[in-house]
């Protein structure tokens, strides 16, 4: 079945299942790997994309609720929120495996967009949901409040 | 992962290693044996100089480094790069990295033999003479290069920051590159004196940084190949269940399923995507033969080993009398600790790439952690020749040990699958996270019996300490070197080489036989022996009646490093002042792959709940070539052994694993993570591992703290099942 999705700001169609995770259609059907298969349940956020701004976790969304509707994923990713946590990301070398730091960026982006000065526990709760078996979080914290205080200058 | 393969290294001095590597793998790299004899006497077609196996030097002005190891997050691409970059005197802005085909002679793990792959905390250590002699001898064809183009004698030549200069002459080494791939190599260029280093030591950016922020790196998950199947696999319920049947019928009729297979693991189902391939398994109905499975509870296997503890087992280490002392002792402390499976969970579920070829050969894509094993494996499989096993590695989204193991499992499967299909497609296997958890290959599960006596003054006189679990390597083609008489080095690791002084000590061994796969993971030996012998060692300061710290500190006196680790750790974290009312510190020091590690966990209680607020690391790892990933791996590793500590177990019931996805098999999140510091011991001594060693002192550490603040003591892992909410 044909679905037509604003992937990126660019208007897709992709001939795929409709109950299809939104995540496969995007890593499969569209091509684009930087949104990443972690648990299929979302409970690691490693897929996690925004869908008119929001942050959820591709792989528990059915493609065709994405349906005519703006997908963002950390290809397209941009903007003064989205350039201020990557600089910060690399700044402060945050990744190590890197696997699951696409979910952790675009969850970052959501965070600072809805809270630009968020606190540790604001930092805790946004974030939660982002599994980083490397144990990055230190440093995902620092970067948060990095950017933040890039995007208040 | 783990040495499994330390073949050099079980107690082996470092002046070994440097000699085991001197005579094996500098010559054989440098000297690229059989690939094109006459070694660049004509200037490349592409331009292109490639002095050795390690550099490529293009006319764009970029350096590749070839990489041997597997970046998994460790940051070896940063960290080998950053040894070539040092003796080659490159800009660091020029230097890329790249995953070097699989070979096990040029590219081996110089503390293995000939076999490539890595593990042990072992690829900066083994790769540091190598990998800046690969950078001296591309800078000095460069100078010669440059010497004869501007007709001066080399001598005059300089190179700094990527530039070449004589006098006002000047050239970036992509005008020189050509004409350097000219230049007979030096057999053994000379290397810096580390005192002027000027990369190694600084914080240099991670070459995998930008692409890992920007989602195009590109990991094994994310390779493909056109026509390529995915391939999802039915594995068997318990573990050594094997197929009796199974009726493919209404999982062909799912849109996309192209074929369903057997192969030994189990049942393949084909598609042309995952979503298919999954809904295909789902449909699929799998009848399992259960004889000679191994259907036990965890429980149970607990019981059994309870049992064997109270029996004398293989002894790892015997020196005095241990039994004649506790005998004697003025006072006697016996404390047993219990260890649960764990599983890796790397965030990049297992996965692999395999095309074969009309030649009978094969390709494989993997984020690959032991290609020369991965080779044989796969090449036995195929009945045919490790060389024709062409492995491309590419980058693993983390690993903790899970993707090096001596049957390939995920290798091994993949290839099947292709086999199984006449090599129709190419085959791109994908392991949901539920196989992952389900699937096995977990640190073992332990139970430990430890007993001490002190003398009238507190004085240490006996230790015991006995160790039941699975061994790792008995039955794999590791045995040979790392199992002597029945003693499993990695089973005693940090528990046969106790640091503290004690004049009468035995450690033992029982290995027991459970049908569960088990595998090493980060730190191996070292999750489960630092915790009880770190533990321990605090409940005899207390029962002596001296502060934790100095306890130690009085029995480490031979062993400069740990007192090092330990004084500076504790000095930083303020050992001995006054905390705010309902915080408490705790205390640790542990030894892996040659490097030392201390840290002090300061804990709460909020609400209730345990909460570790502060750790405080030391480390001494020799040089650090990267400080900063040194101090990445220090906090990683925190977070890695402190989210094991609260809450990670697997478990079984009749022999199915109890738990399925990261809803109940809890790696640590953001909000659990505590503040963390870390220091590192200034150092002149070659590196050590880095990426294990901060693991193993967290959770006594914490179990330390939490004794502090409550009096509660904590000997068994995970702390939320032994009663204390986290």
């Amino acid at each position: 079945m044909a679905i037509s999705l604003v992937l990126n700001g660019r208007t897709v169609t992709l001939d795929v299942d409709p109950e299809m995770p939104l995540l496969w259609a995007i890593r499969e059907a569209a091509g684009l790997t930087g949104t990443k298969f972690g648990c299929g349940q979302a409970q690691c956020g490693a897929c996690t994309v925004h869908i008119e701004g929001a942050p959820v976790r591709s792989c528990s969304v059915p493609v065709s609720e994405a349906a005519n509707r703006a997908v963002t994923t950390i290809e397209g990713v941009q903007g003064k929120v989205a350039q201020a946590v990557q600089a910060a990301w690399q700044k402060l070398d945050v990744v190590q495996c890197g696997y699951c730091q696409s979910g952790q960026i675009m969850s970052a982006v959501a965070l600072l967009t809805s809270t630009p000065k968020p606190s540790d526990e604001d930092i805790d709760g946004a974030m939660q949901g982002n599994l980083c078996r490397c144990a990055t979080y230190h440093r995902i914290r620092a970067a948060i409040h990095t950017a933040a205080k890039t995007l208040e200058a | 992962m783990q040495p499994g393969f330390r073949f050099a290294l079980p107690q082996a001095s470092r002046r070994d290693v440097l000699r085991a590597a001197a005579a094996t793998g500098l010559i054989v790299g440098f000297q690229l044996p059989g690939r094109g004899a006459k070694l660049a006497v004509a200037a490349p077609a592409d331009g292109v100089f490639r002095p050795n196996a390690f550099v490529r030097i293009a006319p764009d002005n970029s350096v590749t480094v070839l990489i041997k190891h597997l970046e998994m997050g460790q940051g070896t691409y940063t960290g080998l790069s950053t040894l070539v970059a040092e003796e080659l005197d490159a800009d660091w802005a020029q230097m890329r990295a790249e995953h070097a085909p699989a070979d096990p002679l040029l590219y081996n793990n110089l503390m293995w033999g000939p076999a490539q792959g890595t593990g042990g905390s072992s690829s900066v250590a083994n790769s540091f003479e190598q990998l800046r002699k690969a950078g001296a001898a591309a800078r000095a064809m460069l100078v010669q290069a440059a010497a004869e183009k501007w007709g001066v004698p080399a001598a005059q030549v300089g190179v700094s920051k990527g530039i070449v200069s004589a006098g006002d002459r000047k050239a970036t080494f992509g005008e020189l590159a050509e004409a350097a791939a000219t230049v007979t190599p030096p057999k053994d260029p000379p290397l810096k004196d580390p005192k002027s280093f000027t990369l190694v030591g600084q914080r240099l950016p991670r070459l995998d940084s930008v692409e890992k922020t920007t989602g195009k790196a590109v990991f094994a998950m994310d390779f493909t190949l056109p026509g390529a199947l995915v391939a999802v696999v039915e594995r068997p319920p318990v573990f050594g269940a094997k197929v009796k049947a199974f009726d493919a019928t209404e999982a062909k009729k799912v849109p996309g399923v192209v074929d369903v297979v057997q192969i030994p693991r189990g049942v393949a189902v084909l598609a042309t995507g995952f979503w298919a391939a999954k809904r295909g398994r789902e449909a699929l109905d799998v009848t399992w033969d259960q004889s000679g499975a191994e259907v036990r509870d965890s429980g149970t296997l607990l019981e059994i080993y309870r049992a064997l503890g109270k029996t004398p087992g293989l002894p790892a280490w015997k020196d005095g009398d241990a039994d004649g002392a506790l005998a004697g002792a003025a006072k006697v402390v016996r404390a047993e600790y219990d260890f649960p499976y764990l599983a890796h969970t790397p965030m990049e579920p297992l996965n692999c790439v395999a095309k074969l070829a009309p030649d009978g050969s094969v390709d494989i894509w993997a984020g690959d952690q032991f290609q020369t094993g991965d080779q044989g494996n796969a090449a036995k499989l195929l009945g045919i020749k490790p060389d024709q096993v062409r492995i491309h590695t590419l980058y693993a989204g983390g690993s903790f040990g899970r993707r090096a193991n001596p049957e390939s499992d995920y290798i091994v499967e993949a290839v099947s699958i292709a086999k199984a299909i006449g090599g129709k497609a190419p085959v791109k296997l994908i392991w949901t996270r539920e196989d992952d958890v389900t699937g096995g290959r977990y640190r073992p599960m332990y139970h430990h019996v430890m007993a001490a006596g002190l003398d009238a003054q507190g004085k240490l006189v006996a230790w015991k300490h006995r160790i039941v679990g699975q061994s790792i390597l008995i039955g794999t083609p590791f045995e040979g070197m790392m199992v002597k008489g029945g003693i499993d080095a990695t089973s005693v690791e940090g528990a046969a080489n106790l640091p503290y002084a004690v004049p009468n000590v035995l450690v033992d061994v029982h290995n027991a036989q459970v049908g569960v796969p088990v595998l090493w993971w980060r730190s191996v030996g070292s999750t489960h022996n630092g915790f009880a012998t770190e533990v321990f060692i605090d409940e005899l300061a207390h029962a002596a009646g001296k502060d934790p710290y100095a306890f130690r500190r009085e029995l480490l006196a031979k062993h400069p490093r740990h007192l090092a680790v330990l004084d500076l750790a504790a000095e930083k974290a303020g050992w001995g002042k006054p905390l705010p009312a309902g915080r408490a510190r705790g205390i640790a020091v542990h030894e892996s792959f040659n490097s030392v590690v201390a840290q002090v966990a300061e804990v709460s209680m909020q609400g209730g709940r345990l909460r570790v607020e502060r750790v405080v690391c030391a480390v001494d790892c020799g040089l650090a070539v990267n400080p900063d990933v040194v101090r990445a791996q220090m906090e990683g590793g925190i977070g890695f052994g402190l989210g094991a500590a609260l809450g990670e177990a697997i478990t079984l019931a009749q022999g199915r694993v109890e738990q399925s996805n990261f809803h109940d098999y809890t790696p640590l999140r953001i909000d659990r993570m505590p503040d963390v510091e870390v220091h590192i011991v200034p150092s002149a001594n070659p590196p050590t591992g880095v990426g294990e060693p901060g693991v193993p002192p967290i959770a006594p550490a914490v179990s330390n703290a939490l004794f502090s603040l409550t009096g509660k003591r904590v000997r068994s892992l995970p702390f939320a099942t032994q009663g204390v909410e986290v």
